[in-house]
């Protein structure tokens, strides 16, 4: 049976630790934001953010904003597919201490394998739900990195964000995997019922 | 039509453009909003049921606070229909899309997604080379025009695969590159997809099938029996699969197969499949000779 939680970041290791696939969870506190372009810079680059991500969840994300002044304004803050950011993601749990990573999608081997080391999980967001996201996260508090914009470091703050489902734990389990490797042993069927060779 | 005729249309093809953008942003179409709540009111799984209750609530939100269902606001795409007796060519249609598609992401900030190729430099409105992406068919003796406006999202788009098949692979083969390509894709397209298929003519003409597949109402069916039928096979095949919402479990993986067919060359057999997330977001209007405006969620001319 999947348990909720509502967790306040920083996520300590233990709150990480006690989550299992298909729990779901609430998040309040400060998340930061990042995708494809941050990540190239800090980690293709070379260049180390200006902010501490330690214990900090990070959510795959460039949102809709408007300046005002010296200030981002929401419009609409989502979530992007994470497969694309696979590469990165084990060094940003192991060295940079990201405690959860926010998403859609999944990530693979590599990142699922630093989760269990690191103890740090998967998030997965309902990808698209962004109008209900836009509600959750109260504020845009700062933005690094603005000559990326909108790949810019996004730190916001979070209000019971959610639902969002463990999708990737620090035991070692992936729904992902498990789904696809199901759905795999299923072709050979599905294609026989229907008349197709495999 | 006098030059003022002509210069008057152009702007309100351009305002229909930015409208309809926004539009298809913010609200979905009624029939992907039923199969929706359909596929929430058929799920057993627990993971994949609370995915679609979030997904009708977000669209619920997005109706209340009047703000766009998913921050991608995706690759501008227009397919337009134009009428041989609307007095506007396609060169004017062109150039007042590209305008208002410009505007649209200006005034209402929308996300600027795109960037050139190599240098990935940003054109900060939406509009760059080939982008945003217009077709244009004719429609004889007509005097309006149709625009249908999709803001086509990445995590789906990116989950597009296309394949030469053989003839001697025949239609097993077309059906295995389908539904394996669905297994593949798992969660990143945001499942319950609409599984948007082109099959027959070349590498390009079966691509620009799938698209046109990907914007039929939900509900609908190829007028070919043959491919109706293979259609409704497909769907039933794809939610065995068990990928389900979101690619965390569950009976709702796409919420419709729709096929679009072309002859093709005695040697070959193109497929393209592209997958449309469940937020299946266009927007269309009709725009008439004498300035009228009809918006709705379709085209009218087949």
């Amino acid at each position: 049976m999947s348990k909720e939680y509502s967790l306040t970041t920083p996520l300590r290791e233990d709150d990480v630790r006690k989550l299992n696939v298909r729990d779901i969870v609430y998040l309040s506190g400060r998340i930061y934001g990042i995708r494809d372009a941050t990540q190239r810079r800090i980690f293709k680059e070379h260049v180390p953010p200006p902010v501490g991500f330690r214990r900090y969840p990070c959510l795959h994300t460039a949102p809709n904003v408007r300046k005002v002044g010296d200030r981002y304004l929401k419009i609409c803050i989502g979530t992007t597919t994470s497969a694309r950011m696979e590469e990165y993601t084990p060094k940003l749990i192991g060295e940079y201490g990201v405690s959860a990573i926010i998403g859609k999608g999944g990530l693979l081997k590599d990142s699922l394998k630093a989760m269990q080391e690191y103890g740090a999980v998967y998030l997965a967001v309902t990808g698209g739900a962004a109008a209900l996201q836009t509600t959750q996260i109260e504020e845009i508090e700062n933005t690094y990195w603005e000559d990326l914009f909108p790949e810019c470091i996004w730190q916001l703050r979070a209000k019971n964000l959610g639902p969002l489902i463990v999708a990737m734990d620090s035991h070692g389990e992936s729904l992902y995997l498990k789904v696809k490797k199901r759905a795999q042993r299923r072709l050979p069927r599905i294609l026989k019922e229907i008349g197709a060779t495999t | 039509m006098a030059l003022e005729g002509r210069v008057l249309l152009e702007a309100i093809v351009e305002e229909t453009a930015k409208e309809l953008y926004v539009r298809a942003l913010k609200r979905l179409p009624p029939d992907v909003k039923q199969a929706l709540e359909k596929a929430f009111q058929l799920e057993r799984n627990a993971t994949g049921k609370k995915i679609l209750e979030t997904i009708l609530l977000n669209i619920k939100v997005a109706e209340e606070n009047d703000s766009m269902v998913c921050q991608d606001t995706g690759t501008p795409t227009y397919m337009v229909k134009l009428g041989t007796r609307m007095p506007i060519d396609g060169a004017q249609v062109i150039k007042a899309i590209n305008e208002g598609c410009k505007r649209a992401t200006l005034d209402y900030s929308l996300r600027p997604n795109i960037v050139h190729p190599i240098t990935r430099v940003n054109t900060y409105t939406n509009v760059g080379k080939g982008v945003p992406i217009i077709c244009i068919d004719s429609i004889p003796r007509k005097d309006y025009l149709e625009i249908m406006m999709i803001p086509k999202g990445s995590g789906s788009e990116n989950m597009s695969f296309i394949r030469m098949l053989i003839p001697a692979e025949g239609l097993e083969g077309v059906r295995e590159f389908i539904i394996s390509s669905v297994v593949k894709a798992g969660g990143n397209p945001c499942p319950p997809t609409v599984v948007s298929v082109g099959i027959g003519g070349s590498f390009d003409l079966c691509a620009r099938l799938a698209k046109e597949a990907m914007v039929r109402p939900i509900g609908s069916h190829s007028p070919d029996p043959a491919v109706a039928k293979l259609e409704d096979e497909l769907l039933r095949a794809i939610n065995k699969t068990g990928i389900g919402p979101m690619g965390l479990g569950g009976s709702t993986t796409a919420l419709a197969v729709h096929i679009e067919v072309a002859h093709t060359h005695i040697t070959q057999l193109p497929v393209a499949v592209s997958m449309q997330c469940w937020a299946a977001r266009r927007a269309a209007a009709k725009i008439f000779s004498e300035g009228r405006v009809d918006y709705s969620w379709s085209f009218e001319e087949k």
